[in-house]
């Protein structure tokens, strides 16, 4: 592995270099998802047909993803708990935890809740709701995807005590996925 | 943290080998190397861009007639090069030298450190960025052509295939310009965090040069209005792909939502690459005339100022596309209070240069024909946000020759300010300062004679987006013609001095003399390494003292005071 | 200045419009002429010399700042100046939107690449059946309020006609009101200002504002037929 730069060490704004990253990050995708989410907040005023399409979403499955999500989002806290005191294995397994709890939302919604839909007829070019139910969805799934990913590549070399900051900022994305998801379950499944 | 940290001797750990070609030129991470990736590639866009300028001007002098070196630009092939020159200059010219190309080479420097904070990131969004270059030329070539529906992608004609003749070449645009997009969000991760947090030891807020200052903005004004489009994007490509209707009022869907999105977007852009540019001549007026910045922190609250500001002007592109006409009131007033921070900031440089000591070397010369120029170009801004004005005055030539005169100077005469000025710097060699010159007047002379007479014909009706204008009397008028002719000429005159500068930067390049580690005098960091700085910048990495603009100090022997020196 | 490029006023409001063009170009060649005045002048009043030094001026000081902040001010005002007419004639021609006991409606319908005109008849009501169409020619009868009612079929167009200093984009799937008097008479460009394909350029029309006698002829020869006129060259 090459060394970082020093500029990498530098922390003259306070805070370390990799967190700063993170909420650079984070506000590009709160950028990105409130264009999106503010979009179709527009079209569903101006749409009334928009509230009769919608009631045909799951409400229970959007409920039992939101409990994953957000007990996901427990493991990854106790994992940074873990990570800050030094504890490199336990760091890891709530990792693996989270990643779990990552897997499983994205198996319910591919396995299960999408197919579903889809048999039923409601596809992404049904009509606007759905354009925009499968398109925010979509990538908020995307995101989760990466997520999970990225917990795999940092729990092997947690575990080894190796780069424990980086637990807590794949944290930090983790919550922020949850929180648009906070936002997706209401504007979705709820709004009827 | 070591008070004199040293950069690593062995970053990666490969003894004492050099690098092979590959490593060096193209598997970089280094700083330097990137911003030269990034430098090239921009300015290879410029030409492919310029050349795009010639056929369509051509084609509007001399219509009907065979371009040379091009053949025939008929309808669609107009409207493929207008819609590919917008884009090109504004996303893969103006964006990759000003933000990427500057903002990589001189962050590090200007701040005191090695690289990047993320040197890996960095060279993944240059490959990004090449990606998004690639995609975009081979939109040239598939079937059905390049997209022809102007760089702002008005659905339905975007979306619908019906509708236009490029559906594959309009889905690879949209790509190209969201590939373009999230290179420029990694690229601003870097410059971000490494100027907050790896600012040299004694460097305070108010000791960053203000160019460095300028890219960060520019950077969070990206970040922060580049979201909804990457949203609108996705939108884009799901209708003409996947038969979504965001955009399609066929469906239920708005077309107008795309254009809020993308202005929404658009307007903060002008500013994003407006920025740099003004930093780049904020440094060289200050070195030139030997001037502290007047005022440098109202030069920072006029730039938070604009950028806050920029994001509540958007809609004065749509004030008659079918808004709602009470909407446009207060669009007109907030665009017409953002020429106020921006006057401001002119008024400030104008007023650095009392009691200077004037040097009119050729750096100097484009900075200072960024300020006669960009005047223009905000001046004529004020037609176009006043609403009842622009009912007549929108989608001429008169808007056509405003945005030249606020782009060209931001794009153009930034570039070629910075490249003269920091060519010693990048490449430890002198360009010639005759042909400097040569090519400064030259440049300039032309350019004002090709968009001062668009102006008249803006406001004499003349509409954009048009290849031939035979079919409206109105503006058949010979002396309409001949202006058109004479500001084609005046380009034919402005792309040829180029082969100057051409000339001039690659002979330079190799046989211009050795350039001293500071050959303007200048306070800044940048100035103290060795030209070009080495892998790491500086054996021992500098301590700040004070601010950069410490010129003609009293009671000091030397007229400038650099950063770096303890007394 | 449009006198001056060579531009009519023919229609009621296009003079108000002028008059703002007019407005921000006196006050912003002033402005302009004033700025690049002082900077040229510095320019070369502080241009270097032998032996002597620049000067060391922060800008902080009040009686610097004072350079800065005046001028600042002054541009508020005329600022302000501006968006009082430019808001004034946005008002009157989109906001507003004139009645009169003998107004005209006009649909205009736009395409993939040509006008469509349709005109009611001598029952004087739109949308019925000897409504007049025409393709490409807009016959109007000067010094009356019109009412047009604009159309796409396909993409954005915009509806533009220069010597009213008119101009509206078209949205398919809508229907956008706006208003006009012609004051003179003559045969004057249409032209489409939203790019629209590959024909943006090859759908030109012609307004003709006809005195009211021309206009009752035209009128009566055409009632109860559609007419295709042929563009004028």
């Amino acid at each position: 592995m090459s060394a970082s730069p020093i500029a990498t060490t530098r922390t003259t704004a306070g805070m370390p270099t990799g967190r700063l990253a993170v909420w650079w990050v984070i506000a590009s995708e709160i950028v990105i998802f409130g264009g999106l989410l503010g979009s179709y907040i527009m079209f569903r005023l101006s749409h009334d047909a928009f509230a009769e399409h919608a009631a045909h979403t799951n409400t229970w499955i959007g409920a039992i993803n939101t409990l994953v999500l957000l007990t996901s989002s427990l493991f990854a806290v106790l994992g940074h708990k873990a990570a800050d005191a030094g504890d490199g294995p336990k760091a890891a397994k709530f990792l693996y935890l989270t990643a779990l709890g990552g897997v499983i939302f994205a198996g319910i919604k591919f396995g299960y809740e999408w197919p579903h839909e889809i048999a039923l007829g409601y596809t992404i070019s049904s009509n606007t709701f759905w354009s925009f139910y499968y398109t925010a969805a979509g990538i908020h799934a995307a995101h989760v995807v990466a997520g999970v990913i990225i917990m795999l590549i940092i729990a092997p070399r947690a575990k080894r005590n190796f780069d424990l900051h980086r637990v807590e900022l794949i944290g930090l994305y983790w919550h922020f996925v949850d929180v648009v998801w906070i936002f997706l379950f209401p504007l979705l499944y709820i709004a009827k | 943290m070591a008070t004199a940290p040293v950069s690593h001797p062995d970053p990666h750990g490969h003894g004492h080998h050099q690098p092979g070609f590959v490593e060096k030129y193209l598997w970089s991470t280094d700083h330097k190397m990137i911003a030269m990736q990034y430098m090239f590639t921009g300015m290879a866009m410029a030409l492919i861009g310029g050349f795009f300028a010639y056929t369509f001007r051509m084609q509007i002098a001399f219509p009907g007639v065979d371009v040379p070196g091009f053949g025939l630009v008929a309808a669609n092939e107009y409207n493929q090069l207008i819609t590919s020159h917008g884009a090109i200059m504004i996303f893969w010219v103006a964006m990759p030298v000003l933000i990427a190309a500057f903002g990589n080479f001189l962050i590090p420097l200007m701040i005191g450190c090695d690289d990047m904070v993320f040197p890996k990131l960095n060279r993944l969004s240059y490959q990004i960025f090449l990606l998004s270059v690639v995609v975009l030329i081979a939109s040239f070539f598939v079937t059905g052509g390049a997209f022809a529906g102007a760089w702002t992608m008005y659905p339905p004609l975007s979306t619908k295939a019906e509708y236009g003749l490029a559906p594959l070449g309009a889905t690879l645009f949209v790509v190209a310009v969201a590939l373009e997009f999230v290179a420029f969000l990694m690229g601003g991760i870097n410059f971000v965090t490494t100027a907050m947090n790896s600012r040299a030891p004694g460097m305070r807020m108010y000791d960053i040069p203000i160019v460095i200052w300028m890219i960060v903005v520019a950077s969070i004004l990206f970040m922060a209005s580049v979201g909804p489009l990457i949203a609108g994007a996705i939108m884009m490509l799901f209708d003409q792909n996947l038969g979504t209707a965001f955009f399609n009022p066929d469906k239920g869907g708005d077309p107008i939502l795309w254009q809020h999105l993308f202005w929404f977007f658009g307007h903060p852009e002008v500013y994003v690459v407006l920025l740099p540019a003004v930093g780049i001549v904020a440094e060289i007026i200050t070195v030139m005339s030997r001037k502290k910045m007047f005022a440098y922190r109202t030069v920072l609250y006029t730039t938070f100022g604009t950028g806050v500001l920029s994001f509540m002007v958007w809609a004065h592109h749509q004030f008659i596309a079918g808004i709602d006409p009470r909407m446009a009131n207060i669009f007109t007033i907030t665009t017409l209070l953002i020429s106020i921070p921006i006057a401001e900031m002119m008024f400030v440089f104008i007023a650095t240069l009392y009691g200077g000591s004037i040097t009119l070397n050729t750096p100097m010369l484009w900075a200072l024909s960024f300020i006669a120029t960009f005047l223009i170009g905000g001046v004529t801004g004020i037609f176009l946000g006043a609403s009842g004005a622009d009912i007549y005055l929108h989608d001429t030539y008169f808007v056509l020759a405003h945005f030249h005169y606020t782009f060209f100077p931001i794009a153009i005469i930034g570039t070629f300010a910075g490249v003269t000025f920091w060519f010693p710097k990048m490449f430890g060699r002198m360009m010639n300062e005759t042909l400097g010159k040569i090519h400064f007047w030259g440049t300039i002379i032309a350019f004002n004679c090709i968009f001062i007479p668009l102006f008249v014909l803006g406001a004499a009706g003349q509409h954009r987006r048009i290849f031939d204008y035979s079919m409206f009397p109105q503006l058949m008028r010979p002396e309409l013609r001949h202006i058109d002719q004479f500001a084609t000429v005046s380009l034919l005159l402005m792309l040829s001095f180029q082969v100057v500068f051409l000339y001039n930067f690659a002979h330079s390049l190799f046989r211009g003399p050795k350039a001293p580690k500071n050959p303007w005098d200048s306070n800044t960091l940048e100035w103290t390494a060795d030209s070009p700085p080495p892998h790491g910048n500086w054996p021992v990495l500098p301590t700040v003292y004070r601010g950069p603009y410490e010129y003609s100090t009293p009671g000091r022997d030397k007229d400038f005071w650099p950063q770096d020196e303890q007394h | 200045m449009m006198e001056w490029i060579g531009v009519v006023a023919a229609s009621s409001y296009a003079k108000d419009i002028d008059f703002v063009f007019d407005l921000v170009f006196w006050i912003t060649a002033f402005w302009l002429l004033l700025t690049e005045a002082v900077f040229f002048y510095l320019i070369f009043r502080f241009r270097k010399k032998p032996g002597v030094p620049g000067q060391y001026v922060t800008g902080e000081l009040a009686s610097e700042k004072r350079w800065i902040t005046l001028p600042h001010f002054a541009v508020l005002l005329f600022d302000v100046a501006i968006l009082y007419f430019a808001v004034k004639v946005w008002y009157e021609v989109k906001q507003d939107l004139p009645q009169a006991a003998d107004q005209q409606i006009v649909r205009v319908i736009a395409q993939q690449w040509a006008w469509t005109f349709v005109q009611p008849g001598p029952d004087g009501a739109i949308d019925t059946a000897d409504d007049i169409t025409t393709l490409n020619e807009l016959h109007v009868e000067v010094d009356k309020l019109h009412h047009f009612r604009l159309e796409s079929k396909d993409v954005l167009h915009d509806f533009s006609v220069p010597v009213f200093r008119l101009k509206q984009d078209v949205i398919p799937g809508r229907v956008i009101t706006g208003w006009f008097t012609p004051i003179m008479t003559g045969n004057y460009d249409i032209q489409c200002a939203e790019i629209c394909g590959i024909g943006h350029a090859l759908m030109p029309a012609r307004i003709i504002i006809e005195t009211r006698d021309q206009h009752a002829a035209w009128m009566a020869e055409n009632s109860t037929v559609a007419v295709a006129s042929a563009t004028a060259r």
